[in-house]
């Protein structure tokens, strides 16, 4: 990864940071060499990454992907969004890491190195969709707090590696089990080593699925170090918090996992609908589990001229939390009409599904796309922003592009 | 490097910073400034103010405003050395609120992510964030903004 550093000088020519203090040994840096300073104005993106994503932060790393780069079935690893809450470790020493399992529901406590698990344990890999808890926060109106997300925190890609179930058994958990919580190796941004960066998890039913991995890798490769190398819990269709990046420690519970950010506003709506900007009491507020029902244009890319009278082919994914979507429809006419699209079934359960439908325009014109969803339960994607949460968590508004006629 | 020049150096800065001369290479320098700075900002505020001139006079203002992104503003010193030591001014920017909201933001950010008492700031900051960073009635839903138009090729 790379981070371009800059230093600011000033007039006088003494070397400062941005708080005006004297930077020790300036005069000894040699010439041409670049401090990071507390401000920064940083636009580069990791170098692994596609240059086509859009950062929100730098500290910590926050980016997305715009929809037309989602395109792929399998999501490649440089178009993966970048949710971090901390920092990530600097350096991994795969070879020692350690998988720690305890908890009140642990009566004997276990460690395993990652070759252990790879040797005691079957592996299976799954296409698990994950998808950011505040993806598409930009649009909530009285606005939410967080990284501005537009549509680009989901993805969906192939992971390898061991059943959360499989490992739980093999330690031996009590029936007092209620949640698996997780502990990453990651460094709370204020760099206090004492402070938890985030440490969610699931509850058992969600634990013991057969999709619910310990992964070591992504796409057939290691995990990628923004997204968790080089151990990660998986559980897909649910808020990718869930999924502990770098990951060292999995408590089973005897309660709800009370660790950083599964309290409070943190992941969590109101239990029930609130209007706009209401302040919700703490005890109003639940945990997100399923994601909702949703889905992405992915082609074309919005801003399409096309003639008029041309067919051309719109297609993307949907997905649907824990369920299976049913149908995607599309409307050409701010939804006042739609067509149902060809939809695939997924590749697996958790899978986003791929659906595409041929489009025609036959007026001059702006027009615009939209793509909805709708999940077995008969819930649709909503046209406008849905119910206003203190967060600005699952917006699951349709996706809409912009086409227009020559 | 010369240690009598070092120390030269040292005459108006803490302690603390005496400690830091004992590193002498560069990212060494720069893990230990940014891990000092996290662990004793009011303190170095304090050394900033107090023996420092840099603070309004010698900084390359322009330089620093449009590097952070932040709105220009007389005060834009005292928001970028307490709002940007842990995160950058990008998770700043692109956030909107009213003054309220803004002070709600600090309140969580003290309560859970170590940031420290403003003191007399605190006004200065939710002033600044209410004036620049206020959310705009933007209704249930926005048209399409900023498309670039592309040929479609069939």
């Amino acid at each position: 990864m790379k981070r371009r550093a800059f230093l600011t000088k000033s007039v006088a020519g003494a070397t400062t940071t941005m708080c005006g203090l004297p930077v020790v040994f300036s005069d000894n840096l040699p010439k041409g060499l670049q401090l990071i300073s507390e401000l920064s104005d940083v636009q580069d993106l990791p170098s692994d990454k596609h240059s086509g994503l859009t950062l929100l932060n730098d500290r910590p790393w926050n980016i997305e992907t715009p929809p037309h780069l989602l395109d792929d079935h399998i999501t490649p690893k440089d178009r993966i969004f970048i949710r971090n809450n901390g920092i990530a470790p600097e350096t991994v020493d795969s070879e020692h890491w350690e998988l720690i399992v305890e908890g009140e529901a642990v009566p004997n406590p276990k460690s395993f190195t990652i070759a252990q698990l790879k040797a005691n344990f079957r592996a299976y890999t799954y296409q698990l969709t994950l998808e950011c808890g505040g993806n598409g926060r930009s649009e909530f109106n009285p606005p939410a707090k967080g990284n501005q997300w537009t549509t680009g925190a989901v993805y969906a890609s192939q992971w390898t590696g061991v059943r959360l179930r499989d490992l739980l058994e093999a330690v031996g958990i009590n029936d007092n089990a209620v949640y698996v919580g997780y502990y990453g190796r990651d460094t709370h941004l204020s760099g206090d080593v004492n402070k938890t960066v985030i440490s969610r998890g699931v509850p058992m039913s969600k634990a013991m699925e057969d999709e619910t991995l310990i992964a070591y890798q992504l796409n057939g490769e290691d995990i990628p170090l923004m997204h968790g190398y080089p151990l990660r819990l998986v559980a897909g269709g649910w808020p990718a918090s869930a999924s502990g990046k770098w990951l060292h420690k999995i408590v089973v519970r005897d309660k709800v996992h009370d660790g950083s950010k599964m309290t409070g506003d943190a992941y969590r709506v109101p239990c029930e609908s609130v209007a706009p900007g209401s302040k919700v009491q703490d005890e109003n507020m639940c945990i997100i589990e399923s994601m909702p029902v949703k889905s992405l244009i992915t082609y074309p890319k919005t801003g399409a001229v096309v003639r008029q009278n041309q067919h051309f082919e719109v297609r993307g994914h949907a997905w649907a939390g824990d369920l299976e979507v049913s149908e995607v429809h599309v409307s050409i006419d701010f939804g006042a009409t739609w067509q149902k699209c060809k939809l695939d079934a997924p590749a697996n359960r958790l899978a986003w599904q791929h659906w595409k439908t041929e489009v025609t325009l036959d007026k001059p014109g702006y027009y615009e796309v939209w793509a909805r969803a709708t999940d077995p339960t008969g819930k649709m994607q909503p046209m406008i922003v849905p119910g206003w949460n203190p967060k600005g968590y699952l917006n699951n508004a349709c996706h809409r592009i912009a086409v227009k006629t020559s | 490097m010369q240690e009598s020049d070092i120390l030269k150096k040292l005459g108006q800065i803490t302690q603390l910073l005496v400690s830091m001369m004992s590193v002498i290479a560069l990212m060494i320098c720069i893990t230990v400034y940014a891990v000092y700075f996290h662990r004793n900002h009011d303190q170095n505020v304090n050394v900033a103010s107090k023996d420092e001139p840099t603070d309004s006079d010698s900084l390359p203002k322009k330089a620093v405003l449009d590097i952070a992104g932040l709105a220009d503003d007389p005060n834009i010193e005292i928001i970028a050395t307490n709002c940007t030591a842990c995160h950058s001014a990008k998770l700043v920017v692109q956030n909107r609120a009213t003054r309220e909201g803004w002070k709600s933001m600090i309140q969580w950010m003290q309560k859970t992510q170590n940031l420290w008492d403003l003191g007399k700031n605190e006004d200065i900051i939710l002033d600044y964030l209410a004036k620049n960073y206020a959310p705009e009635n933007k209704g249930r839903r926005v048209p399409l903004q900023n498309i670039e138009w592309y040929e479609l090729t069939p």
